[in-house]
């Protein structure tokens, strides 16, 4: 793009904060190239991972069902597809999905922050915002613990890294026993909070998330958009009371697991009759 | 009898472009409540020549709310506390007697400070230069309504027509970002039947040339609450969706040259 400018503009107008891009990629590449091309792919991107937050959330509350009963729900995820395909080819399809998600709404985040920093001049007297709420300004901010919890959720539930973690962590990790896992982590006071930190920023993330998704992807119109802030305020709330309930539950003794689950046992068993 | 008004105020102070600024108190009093706040910062201007002082360079013009030249960022607000108006339209009576009123010039970094409260705006003109325009061959005035135009493209098209171009959206944006002003100056085109020839051509050079100056919108939707014509937040919403089809629609244009 050339700026046009008159004779008589030359010394005016000021000198353009980006440089015009050395090399464009083929059409739709050249879109991540430009501002709300990014925005597109974070709002989709956001959206996707929001039919993630939300599945996750209903997932869990087979926790709720019995030791038994959840241990079975992780199995028949790890075998969507068992009888066509290898067993989990399905989950690391979608887990790839997800993986990439994440990096392309983090790098099109990164990006786009690194360019309102260069365009933006600090006011030197306190400014007073009135459409920008508590959701809107923190959004860098609650998105950074997020991507810290993902990993650290991920030793903690999913690899089992942190079963001995300085002693803090009670009787070890079982794989393919979620009950006994989540017990055995949230039973730690300060994993709960942590948890439940996590968790609330995950709902205010989704607060603003969600109803900027939708201006980003251009959904918006004057009959549409009373229900947009409803919408995005119902997920969050949903997703932020599902997901608190679990560390509570842990900690008031109602959600407990006595004995680890013998996995391996179940899998040639009890999961196998299920399943047939 | 007319009440009058002490004030405080806090002026930013900047000599030129590349000079240090600072903020500078002075006394205002005797205000009367009448008054618009230009004609107020007009007094104490006056009062400083009077005493062989340099007076607050700011901008305005027609001061009744069409021009947009006015831009003040008075309390960490553009265009000042009053909703849906430009500064020149805030009157004194806002305030109370005693009451310290902090006024700095709209920042960011494609509005480099001429002096004072005046900032140069010039990016806002290269995105209109960009494709702000229809071409239309002149000759005898074409009958009115000889082109139909829905009642609601009409409607639309007339809200991001106010549009004043002043820049507060820029001002009042936590990213620097332009979006606002560029798509009212878009979409009152792209709407009407008149602007569909150029459409895609000006949504894709219109947007890339805000893109080199401003930031990027995360839709707080300060913008819209800081628009003396508060223009609508969807607008936005369909300069994303024209930006994104203008860039595949262009492109085959392209390939359509032989
Ligand atoms: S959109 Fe509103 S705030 Fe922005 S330049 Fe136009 S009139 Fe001013
Ligand atoms: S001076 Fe023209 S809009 Fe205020």
């Amino acid at each position: 793009m050339t700026v046009i400018q008159r004779p008589q503009d030359k010394l005016r107008t000021p000198k353009p904060l980006k440089k015009p891009a050395r090399f464009t990629p083929p059409w739709p590449l050249n879109l991540y190239q430009t501002a709300i091309g990014k925005k597109w792919v974070m709002g989709l991107t956001g959206l996707g991972l929001v039919g993630f937050v939300v599945a996750h959330m209903i997932g869990n509350l087979h926790l709720y069902e019995g030791q038994l009963e959840v241990a079975e729900y992780a199995h028949s995820l790890r075998t969507i597809g068992a009888g066509l395909v290898p067993e989990t080819a399905v989950l690391w399809v979608l887990r790839l999905g997800l993986i990439s998600m994440f990096g392309l709404h983090i790098h099109s985040a990164i990006t786009l922050s690194a360019m309102n920093r260069a365009a933006n001049s600090r006011y030197q007297a306190p400014r007073d915002f009135a459409a920008a709420n508590f959701a809107s300004r923190t959004t860098r901010i609650t998105g950074i613990i997020i991507a810290l919890f993902v990993v650290w959720h991920l030793a903690d539930l999913t690899w089992g890294f942190t079963g001995g973690f300085m002693g803090w962590r009670g009787d070890g990790f079982n794989h393919g026993d979620p009950l006994w896992n989540v017990d055995n982590s949230m039973s730690n006071v300060v994993i709960a909070i942590w948890y439940m930190i996590a968790t609330t920023a995950v709902a205010v993330h989704l607060f603003h998330g969600i109803r900027s998704a939708f201006i980003s992807i251009g959904l918006s119109s004057p009959k549409f958009n009373p229900l947009i802030k409803p919408l995005a305020a119902g997920i969050a709330g949903l997703v932020l009371v599902g997901n608190l309930s679990f560390p509570i539950m842990v900690m008031t003794g109602a959600l407990e697991a006595d004995e680890p689950l013998d996995v391996h046992e179940l899998i040639a068993t009890e999961f196998k009759e299920a399943a047939e | 009898m007319e009440e009058t008004l002490n004030i405080t105020l806090k002026v930013w102070r900047q000599d030129g472009p590349d000079e240090r600024g600072r903020f500078e108190t002075y006394d205002a009093p005797n205000i009367g409540t009448d008054m618009s706040f230009l004609e107020m910062l007009d007094v104490v201007n006056e009062n400083l020549n009077e005493d062989g002082n340099e007076p607050i360079a700011f901008e305005s013009d027609c001061r009744e709310g069409i021009c947009g030249t006015c831009d003040l960022m008075i309390d960490g607000k553009a265009h000042g506390p009053e909703k849906g108006t430009a500064t020149c339209q805030l009157h004194m009576r806002k305030y109370s007697d005693g009451d310290t009123i902090v006024i700095e010039p709209f920042r960011a970094a494609s509005f480099p400070i001429l002096k004072d409260l005046a900032v140069n705006r010039s990016a806002l003109d290269a995105i209109v230069m960009a494709g702000g325009f229809i071409s239309v061959n002149t000759g005898a005035a074409p009958d009115a309504n000889l082109i139909p135009v829905p009642k609601e493209a009409s409607d639309q098209a007339f809200d991001a027509a106010a549009c004043i171009g002043c820049g507060a959206c820029v001002a009042a944006c936590p990213n620097s970002a332009a979006q606002l002003f560029t798509s009212a100056k878009i979409q009152h085109m792209n709407l009407l039947p008149q602007g569909q020839a150029e459409r895609w051509k000006r949504t894709e050079a219109m947007v890339e040339t805000m893109e080199m100056f401003f930031g990027s919108c995360t839709n707080h939707g300060e913008c819209h609450d800081a628009c003396p014509k508060e223009i609508p937040l969807d607008l936005i919403a369909w300069t994303n969706r024209d930006y994104i089809k203008s860039k595949n629609k262009n492109r085959k244009l392209a390939g359509q040259k032989g």
